[in-house]
């Protein structure tokens, strides 16, 4: 089932010293349950096109289609995560994760439910009722993650979600994440830098070109069996993934 | 961390702790009865006039006669109009703010007005104060307010602005109205802003008042000092600002314990 469908977007900046193009004419669609990474070099428009996609800015050109349902204004389908966890520190862990619920009015006994079922099955239970700052990187990020999926988005925008932390943390954030990602069955875009996390998470990898982003290529990623990212890095496949989506990216330089 | 069996290291961090603790304040308290004591002496050895500069035990002596003679009232007096001026001025300071940062545009306009009220010495305001809400407690509420508001407005506004953008960016997300980005995200981000300028505007408002009861001259301390200045009886006046300072470290110490509440009960 199609999920998301992206028809002819741009967007266009304006400013006081002039217009500037993000990205222009961009057509993809994401199949339910499908991971996309999206790569492309700095400050060619990704960060942009997602909060496009989530409804943050309205495009100026072309149209986003969600579930078949055009996006006008910010999105209930779709939860975004940005590259800092953005937890208020004044709340608790399990006040944090009903935060979108609550901003929502949906805190039905269900969805708090729900939410507490997150939070125990991706071992954050006894850290509920703690504060943000007691939590370490990895921990607050997977909070993050929990709040944005208690508020059951059918798309998950994740925008550089895990380069604020450090390299060894990132790896068994990034495997977690997949996995609980794979379970809920939640369909997801990532925009990232790192071209290595692009192979391990995605179905999909779309690269983009220099500003004004267009897509220059959707390269599906097959490592025969449903792997985990860890699993996918020492994969035989992978060299060969990565030189590709390196070529590619070279040829804006 | 509270466990039964505290080691021998945690121990003597906990004993050196507790012991410097109390040795600010032996040192504190040492301060002010030397000066206390230096003050008699020198105005009882008639090293300074204390007809001029009084001495703690003419203090004392007047204390005791004025409280004899309705000090209450005037107490009363100053610490209702400093009360009243310090919540008009919060709760007007923080409602502009609040529309401020709501409407950029009004901002915008407002901006040269708030620049040239803020620098400008309200006190030299009064006479007209005095003129349009007449000479007693509403001009003088209105002299507080006068003070303290601008101030509160400026440094709300500007803890506001700075609230951290990706936090609204992320409410914004869920579909966050302006209203609920406001109440959940800027006003709960700004608690320490709120509190710190409620910390000077209790301090503000004391000015105003004291200003204002100068001019209005009809009770309170600051009427007290005039008078006394006036008929030469400095023990009245010092006697007046020692109440004063005691009056304004009580209101401080009431808005630190307010704060200390709300950031337990906002976890902050
Ligand atoms: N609010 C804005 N107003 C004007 N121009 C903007 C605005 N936000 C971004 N831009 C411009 O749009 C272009 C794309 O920005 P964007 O943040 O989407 O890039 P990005 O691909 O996410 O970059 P990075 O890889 O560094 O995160 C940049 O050239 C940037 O200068
Ligand atoms: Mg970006």
């Amino acid at each position: 089932m199609e999920m998301l469908r992206v028809e002819g977007a741009s967007l266009r900046y304006q400013a006081e010293n002039g217009e500037i193009t993000a990205f222009e004419d961009i057509s993809f669609s994401v199949e339910k349950g499908e991971f996309l990474s999206i790569v492309g070099p700095s400050g060619c428009g990704k960060s942009t096109l997602l909060s496009v996609i989530a409804g943050l800015l309205p495009a100026t050109g072309g149209s986003i289609f969600v579930k078949g349902e055009r996006v006008r204004g910010v999105s209930p389908h779709i939860g975004y995560m940005l590259q800092r966890d953005t937890l208020l520190e004044w709340r608790t862990i399990r006040s944090n994760v009903l935060f979108g619920l609550e901003i929502r009015n949906a805190l039905t006994p269900d969805a708090v439910r729900r939410a507490d079922r997150l939070l125990e099955t991706y071992g954050l239970a006894d850290f509920a009722q703690m504060y943000p700052r007691q939590l370490s990187g990895g921990m607050r990020q997977r909070a993050a993650l929990i709040r944005t999926l208690a508020a059951e988005p059918d798309i998950l925008l994740l925008d550089e979600a895990f380069s604020a932390l450090d390299y060894q943390t990132r790896l068994a954030v990034t495997d977690d994440v997949h996995r609980i990602l794979k379970s809920e069955g939640v369909t997801a875009l990532m925009v990232t830098h790192d071209i290595p996390e692009s192979i391990s998470m995605g179905d999909r990898v779309m690269i983009l070109s220099a500003r004004p982003a267009c897509i220059r290529e959707i390269l599906p990623v097959d490592f025969g069996a449903p792997l985990a990212p860890l699993e996918r890095r020492s994969h035989p496949a992978f060299g060969p993934y990565f030189d590709r989506i390196w070529k590619e990216l070279k040829q804006d330089e | 961390m509270n466990e039964p069996g505290v080691s021998e290291a945690r121990a003597a961090y906990l004993m050196r702790r507790r012991r410097r603790a109390r040795n600010i304040r032996i040192v504190q308290v040492g301060i002010l009865a030397g000066f206390l004591a230096v003050w008699e002496i020198a105005a009882r050895t008639g090293l300074v006039d204390d007809f001029i500069v009084s001495s703690p035990s003419r203090i004392c002596s007047t204390l005791s006669e004025m409280i004899a003679d309705g000090l209450a009232y005037h107490v009363g007096v100053t610490l209702f109009e400093t009360l009243a001026g310090f919540s008009l001025g919060a709760g007007i300071g923080l409602a502009v703010a609040a529309a401020l940062w709501w409407s950029d545009f009004a901002s915008r306009v407002a901006q040269p007005y708030l620049v040239v009220l803020n620098s400008l010495p309200k006190i030299a305001l009064g006479p007209v104060i005095i003129i349009l809400a007449g000479a007693g407690t509403r001009a003088i509420v209105f002299m507080a307010l006068a003070i303290s508001l601008i101030v509160t407005v400026l440094e709300m506004l500007a803890g506001f602005r700075a609230t951290d953008p990706g936090s609204i960016v992320m409410a914004r997300t869920f579909g966050a109205t302006k209203r609920q980005v406001f109440f959940k995200i800027v006003l709960p981000s700004n608690l320490a802003t709120l509190f710190g300028s409620l910390k000077i505007n209790i301090g503000l408002s004391l000015v105003g008042v004291i200003a204002g009861e100068f001019l209005v001259s009809k009770a309170g301390l600051g009427y007290l000092i005039v008078y006394g200045g006036q008929v030469f009886r400095m023990d009245l006046v010092m006697t007046g600002v020692i109440l004063l300072s005691v009056m304004a470290a009580g209101m401080y110490q009431a808005v630190s314990a307010l704060e200390r509440f709300a950031a337990r009960r906002f976890g902050g």
